[in-house]
């Protein structure tokens, strides 16, 4: 079976003043060619920072500290910096940041900042870097004229297809997007992520799809992982995450979501909050908040275990010892 | 029916035509030469009306106008035009009637015309709970001073004992307990979901009788979103408060609002029970609405979803004439395409919001009863 990422007990974390920040604490995961994964989790779990680490671009004072990553069976872990820019970054995965749409350059027109990598990192020509411009906003759905643009002349939707269009430009396997539809409408998020299902279906687009909106990553994700403070708990089909879920941390978030079709049940909620990231709970992270819990959690920590085939938890109610 | 609808009480507040619309600052030159005055038309003739302990819904469009209605209320905004009747509680219609205010029968009087003097009680009965937990709180403030405040503004509790009582009873309330745990902890000391109910304990000490709840959920975690709703819910079983809930998540409106109004560009297309107004849209707008929101469900992966809208939202400076949807009208699109007389009424002249039965109102020329309300056909 031929994995294009293939993460192994990736650790990474901040060295704070305050204390060392375990934000992503022991991940593991494996997604297959032309595969689309979802992300889910809440705020602060370590969603931005495992991708991070998948680019190789954790903020300081963040590092990785062990594990690996393997990118078409590469290490990158262990890469020097030069090598990989030249192979790997934005050339097989690349990312579209957290608000990035409004992180563009206001003082240069779209198209000069759609070629500036092109001609950097591609070594390009300026006339072909803006012939691969205009064929990457036609695929984002917008007209070439847009290249003559500034970033505030565009709406939200626009500087969203823009952004996009820059992961894309080393026609990479797999994208990154973390919270790519965050900001926006609910029409222009479907329409955004039509695009991506079509990217996908069209260009064999491998998509990472971070989000904490349950709703938004069932759209594009044939595979689901769930985080919690920092830690894998879950991982599955798309279909089993919604259907069979295992872990009590993802069926709490799946009764958590109101449906717009449907019996209105009682919503339910997760009492307390998650942990702080310098001192986790020894055991089972999930166990201050669990309604599950039981006698060995909150002394051992629960190991990430396939429990059906393609199906992965992190819960002792679960693993065969 | 939801299972979180509860019985009604009488009417309480009655908006008639509301505009709010805010001038464009003109470059010199275009006022040299004369050009007309320009304005961001965010709220452009609404009516609504709620009843006490009802959860009345705005939803729409990042900049339809939601927050810029729900701030009239408080007169936050300056008003264009429009009435908002109110009817206070009998506590502040004496200390009104005190003043030298004459509340015309039943009670009502008009929060837009009070001269901001005799407004001053009204502001106790209505209160707001604003979109941002994160920067609405005063950061060098402690809780207890966050909560103390309306109270010294209101002159509610008379000792700092009686008001520091008053605090920690509402702490609790909002389920911050023990409260003796929060009173002395400044905002940053607390999470997101901590920090919104510092916000509604705040709106709600000075127990108001209408709460304009801005997004109160949308910044916060799934997972503790419901517990935030419970807090609402039950203070106004308990208290019988009202609100005016804005949110851009239906899903939501669908569980805990009694109605919604879908508002489009400054205006309400659409009006009626939230549970029925989700399931059978009427307006093309609202339609298009409910088609682009992501069920977590996973059969929805298989195919593209078809959005019935088209281009994007123009600005509040230039509304289209006529219906102001008709450029995105994917109905009127095809009534161009047939040449039907449709087009014509959609382009030229702007559907009133008429009744269309069932306590239900639309304002689209498709609908008879909008025909008939108008005097067209
Ligand atoms: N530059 C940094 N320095 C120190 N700590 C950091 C830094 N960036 C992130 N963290 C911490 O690491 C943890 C994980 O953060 P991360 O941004 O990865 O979360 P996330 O899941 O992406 O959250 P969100 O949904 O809010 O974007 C958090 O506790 C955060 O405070
Ligand atoms: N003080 C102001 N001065 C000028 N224009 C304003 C002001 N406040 C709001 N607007 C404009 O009025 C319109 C309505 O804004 P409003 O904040 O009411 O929208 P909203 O529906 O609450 O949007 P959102 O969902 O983004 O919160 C927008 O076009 C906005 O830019
Ligand atoms: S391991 Fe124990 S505490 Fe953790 S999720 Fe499973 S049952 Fe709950
Ligand atoms: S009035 Fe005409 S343009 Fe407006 S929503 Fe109805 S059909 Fe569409
Ligand atoms: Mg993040
Ligand atoms: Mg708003």
């Amino acid at each position: 079976m031929s994995y294009v990422l293939e993460i192994n007990n990736l650790r990474t974390y901040f060295f704070t003043l305050r204390g060392v920040v375990r934000a992503v604490d022991g991940v593991s995961l494996k997604l297959r060619k032309g595969e689309t994964l979802g992300i889910v989790g809440e705020s602060g779990c370590g969603k931005s920072t495992l991708a991070w680490s998948m680019m190789k671009l954790v903020p300081p004072p963040g590092r990785i500290v062990s594990g690996s990553i393997k990118i078409d069976g590469i290490d990158i872990t262990r890469m020097s910096e030069s090598e990989i820019r030249r192979k790997i970054r934005w050339r097989k995965i690349s990312m579209i940041f957290q608000g990035a749409m409004n992180a563009l350059n206001p003082v240069y027109k779209v198209g000069e900042q759609i070629i500036e990598p092109l001609i950097i990192h591609g070594k390009m020509e300026k006339e072909k870097a803006l012939s691969i411009a205009a064929n990457l906003v036609k695929a984002v759905g917008l007209p070439e004229e847009i290249l003559e643009r500034y970033p505030h002349e565009l709406s939200g939707g626009q500087k969203q297809r823009i952004v996009i269009a820059m992961a894309m430009a080393m026609e990479p396997d797999i994208i990154i997007a973390d919270e790519p539809t965050t900001a926006l409408d609910v029409v222009v998020q479907a329409q955004i992520l039509n695009l991506m299902k079509k990217l996908h279906r069209e260009r064999g687009i491998s998509f990472i799809l971070i989000t904490h909106d349950l709703g938004v990553v069932t759209e594009l994700s044939e595979r689901i992982a769930v985080m919690y403070a920092g830690k894998i708990v879950e991982y599955a089909s798309a279909d089993e995450i919604f259907e069979k879920p295992l872990h009590p941390y993802t069926q709490a978030l799946i009764r958590a979501v109101p449906r717009l079709k449907g019996d209105i049940h009682k919503l339910e909620y997760i009492p307390g909050t998650p942990p702080d990231l310098r001192r986790p709970p020894p055991g089972c992270r999930f166990y201050p908040r669990c309604p599950r819990r039981f006698e060995p959690c909150d002394k051992e920590e629960p190991p990430l275990q396939e429990v059906e085939k393609d199906h992965w938890v992190a819960c002792w109610l679960h693993i065969r010892r | 029916m939801s299972i979180y609808q509860i019985e009604l009480g009488e009417e309480i507040l009655r908006v008639e035509d509301l505009k709010v619309w805010f001038p464009v600052r003109k470059g010199l030159l275009d006022a040299i030469l004369g050009k007309p005055k320009l304005y961001v038309k965010a709220v452009d003739g609404i009516s609504f009306n709620m009843r006490e302990r009802e959860i009345f819904c705005l939803v729409g469009e990042s900049g339809c106008g939601k927050t810029t209605t729900g701030k009239s209320l408080l007169r936050l905004v300056p008003i264009t035009s429009g009435k908002a009747l109110f009817k206070p509680r009998k506590e502040t219609l004496e200390k009104l009637e005190r003043l030298g205010v004459t509340p015309s029968d039943g009670g009502w009087v008009d929060i837009f015309t009070l001269p901001e003097k005799k407004f001053k009680p009204i502001r106790r009965d209505v209160q707001m709970i604003y979109q941002d937990p994160y920067g609405s709180l005063n950061p060098r403030f402690k809780i207890k001073d966050i909560l103390e405040e309306p109270l010294l503004v209101h002159g509610i509790g008379g000792s700092k004992e009686e008001r520091m009582e008053l605090i920690m009873k509402t702490l609790e309330r909002v389920k911050l307990t023990p409260a003796s745990d929060f009173v002395d902890r400044y905002p940053h000391q607390l999470s997101g979901g901590q920090r919104q109910r510092v916000a509604i304990a705040r709106a709600i000490i000075s127990n108001p009788r209408l709460v304009v709840a801005d997004e109160p959920v949308s910044m916060l975690d799934v997972s503790i979103r419901a517990e935030i709703l419970e807090v609402l819910l039950n203070l106004r079983k308990e208290l019988g408060m009202s609100y005016l809930f804005i949110t851009h998540d239906l899903a939501i409106a669908r569980y805990i609002c009694d109605r919604i109004a879908v508002m489009y560009l400054g205006k309400i297309v659409e009006l009626g029970d939230a549970r029925e107004v989700i399931a059978e849209p009427l307006h093309p707008y609202t339609k298009a609405l409910i088609a682009a929101i992501p069920d977590p469900d996973p059969k929805n992966r298989i195919g593209y979803r078809y959005l019935p809208i088209k281009g994007e939202v123009p600005n509040a400076i230039n509304i289209p004439p006529g219906c102001r949807f008709h450029p995105r009208c994917v109905v009127y699109e095809e009534a161009v395409k047939k040449g039907t007389v449709l087009k014509d009424l959609c382009s030229r002249k702007e559907p009133p919001l008429a009744d269309v039965g069932n306590g239900r109102k639309v304002a689209c020329w498709l609908h008879e009863a909008v025909r008939k309300a108008a005097g067209v056909e």
